[in-house]
């Protein structure tokens, strides 16, 4: 099996791995970093959104041996100590979450839109979180924490 | 997802060597595609040879009469890259009106034209601009490129490396997108060339094709008003629960008007 090493959340890991496991198995049944959720397994519900090299994939469509040497950020490696990120913060805030499930994706996906548009319109949340579900369809409260967290 | 044995070459001939060595082996670009495959089992290759690594194959370069987009380029890149946006801006729309956002960071450009699926956007630009496909083996026109349903003229041990795309004196692209998946129920790309109009359709057949009368009607007039009447076979168009052959022969009217509005 090969031997798969990346760095995630700032930790070195290095784990030996089926050539078809997927990102986000290697992260929640190897790792057992389970913040990162699996909605779909298709491509569609971007619950499984971690950063790759500060970018965001979903992990459920990216082999770990794809991210050899890679930096790889989970919802988990977010917080410092007790401080929230700003992101997550602003989740609380806005009551950006009902049931959970889409939200490790929903905060990863957001920390990205605002990396590429720093003063995101409603218009521009919106249309960027289009691969991202939330089955509970607390849209309002998601776009609206996205577009005013304290980056 | 059944096992394979991975590969990570760091050069295109070591790709190719690695590739015809495997009994079933496929190449690995985005894996936007194949993957998702994969896992549903519809493919199964003995071997991955992932292309990732090899650095030749990724960047855009553009000079004054062409852009040159290497076959690993991610579609967020292509999407944001100055240089298209100014050269060939319909082309920038395009890439960035892929997926969602975490499919434009990972899929590439060369896996969206080799796997020529018949809603995959690229195709339409391919052929809508007259680009040529470059592999290892040789260059390859669009118009001879696409040959059918997830079928193109690339042969056993061909890869894409790059794709250039010409600069028009003006390009639009619309799509009506299939409102759950994203994907183009049908897309036209339409541009006015140094070797004349051109116009791209993808999602309405098996492949990417071009329509003959609309590029003739926009060679005389260049507006939305010159191709309103064109009546676009629906003959062989694809039909599925979201829309019949004439429902999209009708769609590729519209988002022809559409893309030549768009046109800049
Ligand atoms: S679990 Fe990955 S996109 Fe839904
Ligand atoms: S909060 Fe329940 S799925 Fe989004």
């Amino acid at each position: 099996m090969p031997q798969v090493s990346m760095t995630v959340n700032g930790k070195a890991a290095s784990i030996a791995v089926e050539a078809r496991t997927l990102l986000v198995e290697y992260l929640r049944d190897h790792m057992r970093l389970t913040g990162t959720h699996v909605g779909c397994d298709t491509t569609q519900c971007g619950a499984c959104t971690v950063h790759i090299d500060g970018k965001a994939v979903k992990s459920c469509t990216i082999l770990a041996v794809q991210c050899e040497g890679a930096k790889v950020t989970t919802i988990e490696g977010l917080a410092q100590g007790d401080k929230l990120h700003p992101m997550q913060e602003s989740f609380k805030e806005h009551h950006g979450l009902q049931c959970g499930f889409c939200t490790p994706g929903m905060v990863m996906a957001g920390i990205d839109i605002r990396r590429r548009h720093p003063n995101a319109s409603e218009e521009t949340v919106r249309h960027e979180l289009e691969g991202n579900i939330c089955r509970c369809t607390g849209y309002h409260n998601i776009v609206k924490a996205i577009m005013h967290a304290k980056m | 997802m059944y096992d394979f044995q991975y590969h990570r070459p760091a050069s295109v001939d070591d790709a190719i060597k690695t590739l015809n060595g495997t009994s079933d082996g496929k190449i690995l670009s985005g894996g936007m595609t194949l993957l998702p495959t994969m896992k549903q089992r519809l493919a199964s290759p003995s071997d991955l040879v992932d292309l990732a690594a090899i650095a030749a194959l990724r960047g855009i370069k553009a000079d004054a009469k062409t852009v040159r987009i290497g076959a690993m380029t991610v579609h967020y890149d292509v999407h944001a890259s100055a240089d298209v946006k100014k050269a060939i801006p319909a082309l920038s729309v395009l890439a960035g009106g892929i997926g969602d956002p975490m499919v434009r960071h990972r899929g590439t450009i060369g896996g969206s034209i080799a796997n020529s699926d018949p809603s995959a956007d690229y195709p339409a630009a391919v052929i809508g601009l007259g680009a040529t496909i470059t592999t290892n083996k040789r260059d390859i026109a669009a118009d001879s490129f696409f040959k059918g349903l997830f079928e193109t003229a690339l042969e056993p041990g061909e890869v894409i490396t790059a794709v250039t795309f010409p600069i028009p004196k003006r390009a639009g692209y619309a799509k009506f997108r299939q409102p759950a998946s994203r994907y183009a129920m049908v897309g036209v790309f339409v541009a006015e060339t140094a070797s004349g109009v051109r116009v791209g359709v993808t999602g309405a057949g098996p492949c990417a094709y071009r329509v003959k009368a609309m590029e003739d009607a926009l060679a005389k007039n260049f507006s939305a008003d010159a191709i309103k009447d064109i009546k676009v076979p629906s003959d062989g168009l694809n039909a599925d629960i979201h829309g019949s052959a004439e429902y999209r022969a009708h769609l590729v009217n519209v988002m022809a008007q559409r893309a030549v509005a768009a046109a800049k």
